[in-house]
């Protein structure tokens, strides 16, 4: 009996492949995403639409948007991303799936890798990917877009660590999303600052390298520490 | 058998659980004070007590979500390191949600569930134990549509794969898992915890119902035990 019942079963051995649990947690999120298309496609819209609000409140002098326009697409991109936060963990919390999670066979940070980046495929990415049309309203030129494309590309994968970081310590608080913003906001501003940077640079024909190099060390390093910051929080917040 | 045996060491190994001087607060509150427990394997504690009376906060400090303010937890002499890999190995934890998306169907849940244990199994295991818990007709049915017993068969198809899995976690840990269940499916339950208790498994159990088990449970009531403080 029990012969023919592990026949059916094909051992994994999980705990000498870690990895497996990052590919598990990014491609169930990825599935919950794909079911409810809503909750990605609004963050994005909410960053069109906070883009587009200046142009027309500012009105068409068009030297001074193309001088505003890297922090203003960098600033809303940081705010729609803020948006998705508090969902991160939120659900899972909710559902009793996060204490499965923490009790799976896999280490939790790399579980908690795999959702970051789910978070970014789902969010930062799209929003990096349309960014080079919104800067088209602010007349930026074709190398001047690029920079901006890339610089939110390496940016906002910053931007879904740190704020996984926050989403975990608020979990489960009351009035969490507003602490969450206070929280994370003020971390977000190195990657802001090399972010906008790096398409101001572009503007005035400076070597922009070397900012995002910058951005790109920031997610190496983030990308090392985060997966294990999280971790911790969650338990903290599980107990 | 004592040689096929050697090879399955978390089946046939005698386990121990053992809990000692466990103690936790909560603010001013003591929902756990000074509990001790032990049980061995082919044994199951069931969990007695009020509503409020820190049975899922004893689950969960089993399950290593809580860590206690006092005591430790042992498990074959060794202290319990929270959510450390070999407890993750150990312990299966069935909380008192039912850990369901409400946005998958009922066999994506299971196959979601198994997949967060890290067992890989051929689909048509999966469709046996949603048939063997009567959720065949169901396991296209998105699980905010079913209904709380159903819900928690979901949780008995995983109790019923976990017995069929080699790697056969050796430590149960349910939370009212016969909430909402009718009288076949609490037949059901009765059932898997007798084979996973019959294969030298350990249960600890918080539940209202008199399980068919007696004889091999030990009962523990919370009630006498609690001391609130004002």
């Amino acid at each position: 009996m029990t012969a023919t019942l592990n026949s059916l079963t094909q051992i994994d051995s999980p705990v000498f492949q870690p990895e497996r649990g990052f590919i598990v947690a990014m491609a169930r999120d990825a599935r919950l995403a794909a079911r409810s298309k809503g909750e990605a496609i609004q963050a994005l819209a909410f960053f069109v639409v906070v883009v587009s609000l200046f142009p027309l409140a500012i009105g068409p002098e068009s030297a001074l948007l193309k001088r505003i326009a890297p922090g203003v697409v960098w600033v809303a991109a940081l705010l729609s991303v803020l948006l998705t936060l508090p969902r991160m963990f939120a659900n899972d919390h909710a559902d009793g799936t996060l204490e499965q999670l923490a009790l799976s066979v896999y280490p939790l940070p790399t579980i908690v890798a795999g959702k970051i980046v789910a978070h970014w495929l789902m969010t930062g990415l799209p929003l990096a990917v349309l960014s080079p049309l919104l800067g088209l309203q602010f007349g930026l030129a074709s190398g001047e877009l690029a920079v901006l494309c890339v610089s939110l590309i390496l940016g906002t994968p910053v931007l879904s660590m740190i704020g996984a970081i926050g989403a975990a310590l608020t979990l489960g608080v009351r009035g969490g999303s507003i602490l969450l913003a206070l929280l994370v906001l003020p971390l977000y501003i190195p990657v802001l600052i090399f972010g906008a940077g790096a398409v101001e640079q572009a503007m005035v024909s400076i070597d922009f390298s070397a900012n995002l190099s910058l951005l790109g060390a920031i997610v190496l390093l983030a990308g090392l520490a985060v997966p294990f910051a999280v971790a911790a929080a969650l338990k903290i917040s599980l107990d | 058998m004592a040689a096929s045996s050697v090879s399955n060491s978390t089946q046939t190994a005698a386990d121990t659980l053992r809990g000692s001087g466990l103690r936790l607060e909560r603010g001013s509150r003591t929902i756990i004070d000074n509990i001790s427990f032990g049980i061995a394997s082919g044994q199951a504690l069931i969990l007695r007590g009020a509503n409020g009376s820190g049975k899922t906060s004893l689950l969960r400090m089993l399950a290593g979500l809580t860590l206690p303010d006092a005591g430790v937890v042992l498990w074959n002499g060794e202290p319990l390191r929270a959510l450390s890999a070999t407890w993750r190995s150990v312990a299966l934890y069935l909380g008192h949600n039912n850990a369901l998306k409400d946005d998958f169907t009922a066999h994506e849940n299971l196959a979601d569930a198994l997949s967060i244990d890290g067992i890989s199994l051929e689909p048509s295991a999966q469709l046996e134990a949603l048939e063997k818990v009567g959720l065949i007709d169901r396991r296209h049915v998105l699980a905010r549509r079913l209904s709380q017993g159903q819900k928690r068969r979901i949780g008995l198809a995983r109790l019923w794969l976990a017995l069929s899995h080699a790697h056969h976690k050796p430590l149960w840990l349910l939370d009212e898992p016969t909430n909402a269940l009718d009288s076949e499916g609490v037949l059901l339950f009765t059932e898997l915890i007798g084979r996973h208790l019959g294969r030298g498994g350990i249960a600890c159990i918080a539940t209202h119902l008199a399980l068919d088990i007696a004889s091999r449970a030990k009962e523990m009531n919370l009630d006498s035990r609690i001391e609130v403080v004002r």
